[in-house]
């Protein structure tokens, strides 16, 4: 026998029953398919009971009282904390910033005209160059699925497509012995032109990035160091390239790590031509 | 605009139990949910006007639940060490399993058939507020569902065979 009104039962009809949620003409209609086919409604009714103890079985999770953190004020209070913070960090920011700015201002107008250019240029250069690379941290280093482009699996292909994009030969230096790990690397957009980042891990997963791109500047600088909320970096501009390590971590813990780059890249510069990396 | 604690509190009875079935753990359970409200909190003005509330915090818990669970598999999982199951003990009586424990058995079914079966039997979702939560269309969520019952009932028909399997 099958459904006496016209229309085959279907599917999402038999859930429906299971659900209790069909009504009328069409509940009729699959009762009627169903005392044809008995086995069908025993699983049916099956599905029925299975739903009915799922239920019961959560029902008091449902009735428990909500924890305290998990009411809205409270959350709403621990947003709003946050957002102070970040707000407050970017006011940091803007502040070494303009610090950074007025001192270059400042002493070139102590220093007279003709070192005017290279305050104004050197100045920004490491600043934007960091402000790049403190960024593009951000963004990678709470990224789980892909937090790198090419996996340091295939460092030499990195290592080459990198320094081709950045038209200077590059390294991913061996961080080995400050406890990171290559995991890879990513080509970025910075400015006009492109940058490199290199990330590194250590053993309790903390990861540390190398910036590397090109900076308007020219001449070298000293070593810079950058605490932004809890991120710091030290960056330095060399031979036309700036270079910004990056990481959470105390200063005395990041400085080695730079000063281990630098020298890295030093010797790259000075015997690239002919070595094979 | 109505305030949106007014609109969320009652529904957080529900997402913590949701979440619970998910994850098995009641802490666990219970980030999931705040995790599941800050982001509600952060995104509030970007909710469409006349949605359905319930199904976009279940959309959001669900996707925070699925990323996690991604990276608890590239970090490896992580299990207390009383609750960590010891190897050679006997296992949990047959009779556990054959009897009622329909959420242990529920356990063994892919996350999107576990998610159906919770949103459509125990938070009474409507078939169309449960084809949004899963990204999915009604069609392929009622042949879903469909299928998600009839795993369950395998399960726990196999209960036993699939336990001794399991302890092999």
């Amino acid at each position: 026998m099958t459904a006496p009104t016209g229309i085959p039962v279907g599917e999402d009809e038999l859930q429906a029953y299971v659900d209790r949620r069909l009504t009328g003409e069409r509940l009729a209609a699959v009762e009627a398919h169903l005392a044809a086919n008995p086995d069908l409604h025993e699983q049916l009714l099956a599905d029925r009971r299975l739903r009915g103890t799922l239920r019961g079985q959560l029902e008091a999770k449902a009735n428990e009282p909500v924890p305290a953190r998990l009411r809205i004020a409270n959350i709403r209070a621990g947003r709003r904390a946050q957002l102070a913070g970040a707000l407050l960090r970017v006011a940091a920011v803007v502040a070494i910033f303009v610090a950074g700015a007025g001192g270059g201002w400042y002493a070139a107008t102590l220093q007279g005209p003709a070192r005017v250019q290279t305050a104004s240029l050197q100045t920004p250069s490491t600043a934007t160059v960091t402000q790049g690379a403190v960024a593009a941290y951000r963004t990678f280093v709470v990224e789980v699925a892909h937090p790198v482009e090419v996996d340091a699996k295939q460092e030499a292909h990195l290592v080459q497509w990198l320094s081709r994009r950045l038209g200077r030969p590059l390294v991913a230096p061996d961080l080995s012995q400050h406890g990171y790990k290559l995991m890879g690397g990513r080509l970025l957009p910075a400015g006009s032109g492109q940058a490199a980042q290199f990330m590194y891990d250590d053993q309790s997963g903390k990861r540390l990035t190398l910036y590397v791109r090109q900076a308007e500047g020219g001449s070298e600088t000293a070593f810079r160091f950058l605490r932004e909320g809890d991120t710091a970096s030290f960056a330095w501009i060399d031979q036309g390239f700036g270079f910004v390590v990056t990481s959470v971590a105390a200063r005395a813990e990041l400085l080695p790590i730079a000063e281990a780059v630098y020298l890295r890249f030093e010797h790259t510069e000075e015997t690239s031509p002919t070595r094979k990396n | 605009m109505a305030d949106p604690g007014a609109l969320l509190e009652p529904l957080i009875p529900s997402l913590r139990r949701y979440a619970y079935a998910l994850v098995r753990d009641h802490d666990a359970a219970d980030d999931l949910v705040q995790d599941t409200l800050e982001r509600a909190l952060s995104r509030w003005l970007l909710r469409r006007d006349g949605g359905d509330l319930r199904a976009w915090l279940f959309t959001i818990l669900r996707n925070l639940h699925i990323n996690a669970y991604r990276r608890g598999r590239r970090q490896g999982t992580h299990v207390p060490f009383d609750l960590a199951p010891m190897p050679g003990t006997p296992a949990t009586q047959d009779s556990a399993l054959e009897t009622r424990d329909v959420l242990a058995a529920l356990d063994q079914l892919p996350e999107e058939q576990k998610s159906l079966l919770l949103l459509v039997g125990v938070e009474d979702l409507s078939y169309e507020a449960a084809a949004r939560v899963l990204g999915l269309p009604l069609g392929t969520v009622m042949s879903r569902l469909s299928r998600a019952r009839q795993k369950l009932r395998t399960v726990l028909e196999m209960g036993r065979a699939t336990l001794l399997r399991r302890v092999k």
